[in-house]
């Protein structure tokens, strides 16, 4: 509830900011001289070309604003539940590799945070502060950080989830020029995250019957539960663009639904992913 | 120079492939060796002549049928001819992988219709199916580039459906480029040579350099002028 005030509040962040930048040449001319900033926080990308080399109809900046904070939210979240790991996951019985990959994963959330918040900051906009994290989600994950498979369990979730929300607000921000390509970058980098972390449970279960790949199979939860459905509703879709994906040709046969559900992944919307991480924001 | 040309012939063309594909995949082999030799850096320039992609948001989606299309003929080799020493585990993903690849490759042929590219010829005499390290440096190189690729084509793309298609793909491979990672190196998965430390931000590649890299593999001249860049 505190939660989805944040994100109402985001629009009311700098509404002056707004007025200012509606046109693009207003827009350019806020960015001017913005490249000592970026040299200094070294972000790779320049934001004075956020217009310049959009193609298409470059996005609102409240737009861009409020998915740059939605963002910042989720990394938020990661960056924290990874970070609060880190001393617990020896004493979990996690191996050292494993204890390796989670700090380069919480290293990459921790980036991510950073990049956003300068992101936003250097659009001449304040970041959402950091909300108060419950990663027991209230008392349904109470040993999380004692119980090595719920931990990874809720970080497959987590980093499915993620991937899902940049998707499902892609199309909002096309035509987004740098600001796009960085989503879209920290996008793929959540996205191997999830493959490594599923390749970490598959080598603890032993139960071969249930599928836990490194691609999320028809709207499966991969042995995690009812507990996450919800992050994998909707990924059973086959049909893209009005083209069924099950039906086009394979070597032999046709595709089936198993690998087209594979192929794609599904975004999520707004309203589904606050409800998904809800139960873990407190504050 | 292939490792063993005749034998890679026999075995790459998939049962069930039309004619015209036959016909690509036989010239690719057949005239493997002057084609090779006719190979240069210039294949993919701007300039006239060669499959156009076309322009606008057609001309990235055929950039990623391109890319597809290579990525698909690579797997169907590597489950048709596994290497020596492969695990059922990861046949088994690889061909999820294979079957990914060609549902992609498919949905673009058809998503573009009239529009899309003819079938390209291929040219893996460089790669040694039959070796585990070779095969997978190979899915590896593939993997990254189709990432960076995509990630760099986002930008370009004017149509929002178009770019969520796109999103929809790179996360899967994404998903696939840290599986062989991995394979290669456990927790290699998004090593420090892809994504940035200081940033957490995964590379990206305009087309014009991926359509470079992969020109290795593509021995159709493709003329990528109208891409926008």
């Amino acid at each position: 509830m505190n939660f989805q005030n944040i994100f109402n509040q985001i629009e009311q962040v700098d509404p002056e900011f707004y007025a200012r930048t509606d046109t693009r040449r207003e827009s350019l001319k806020k960015f001017a001289g913005i490249g000592k900033k970026l040299a200094l926080t070294a972000i790779p990308f320049a934001l004075g070309s956020l217009f310049k080399k959009a193609y298409g109809t470059p996005p609102s900046s409240n737009v861009v604003l409020d998915v740059l904070n939605y963002a910042l939210t989720l990394e938020y979240l990661e960056a924290e539940f990874y970070a609060n790991s880190l001393t617990a996951l020896p004493g979990m019985g996690a191996p050292t590799a494993a204890q390796n990959a989670i700090k380069v994963i919480a290293d990459h959330e921790a980036a991510h945070v950073t990049l956003l918040k300068n992101v936003i900051n250097s659009l001449g906009s304040t970041p959402v502060p950091k909300p108060t994290f419950d990663f027991t989600a209230g008392g349904a994950f109470n040993d999380v950080y004692t119980n090595y498979d719920l931990f990874l369990a809720v970080a497959q979730t987590f980093e499915d989830t993620g991937v899902r929300a940049y998707k499902g607000r892609a199309a909002e921000i096309v035509g987004g020029g740098d600001i796009l390509e960085a989503a879209l970058n920290i996008h793929s980098v959540e996205a191997r995250h999830a493959s490594h972390i599923r390749q970490m449970r598959r080598a603890r279960s032993s139960d071969t019957s249930i599928n836990i790949k490194p691609w999320i199979t028809l709207n499966e939860t991969a042995g995690i539960g009812s507990a996450v459905q919800a992050s994998y509703n909707g990924e059973e879709n086959v049909v893209q663009a009005t083209v069924n994906i099950a039906n086009l040709p394979n070597v032999s046969g046709t595709i089936g639904m198993t690998a087209a559900s594979e192929s794609f992944d599904e975004g999520l919307t707004k309203d589904q992913v606050l409800a998904i991480v809800a139960p873990f924001i407190v504050g | 120079m292939p490792k063993n040309p005749g034998k890679q012939n026999e075995t790459f063309v998939p049962p069930n492939v039309s004619r015209r594909h036959f016909l690509a995949y036989a010239g690719v082999f057949g005239g493997l060796t002057t084609v090779a030799l006719a190979c240069s850096d210039d294949d993919n320039d701007n300039g006239s002549g060669g499959v156009s992609l076309g322009t606008g948001d057609v001309a990235i989606l055929n950039y990623a049928y391109a890319l597809e299309q290579l990525e698909a003929a690579f797997y169907t080799q590597v489950v048709a001819s596994p290497f020596s020493g492969i695990t059922d585990g990861e046949l088994a993903l690889l061909t999820d992988i294979r079957d990914h690849e060609i549902a992609h490759r498919e949905f673009f042929k058809l998503a573009l219709s009239s529009n899309a590219i003819p079938a390209l010829s291929v040219n893996f005499s460089t790669i040694d199916f039959t070796k585990r390290d070779s095969v997978l440096a190979t899915a590896k190189a593939f993997e990254d580039l189709g990432v960076s690729a995509y990630n760099g084509a986002g930008r370009y793309i004017q149509t929002a459906d178009y770019l969520v298609i796109a999103g929809k793909i790179v996360s899967v491979e994404a998903r696939h480029a840290a599986y062989v990672r991995d394979l290669i190196s456990n927790g290699s998965f998004a090593g420090n040579d892809v994504v940035a430390m200081d940033t957490g931000l995964d590379l990206s590649r305009k087309p014009k350099e991926v359509l470079s890299i992969a020109s290795a593999y593509i021995n159709t001249k493709i003329n990528a002028g109208g891409l926008p860049s």
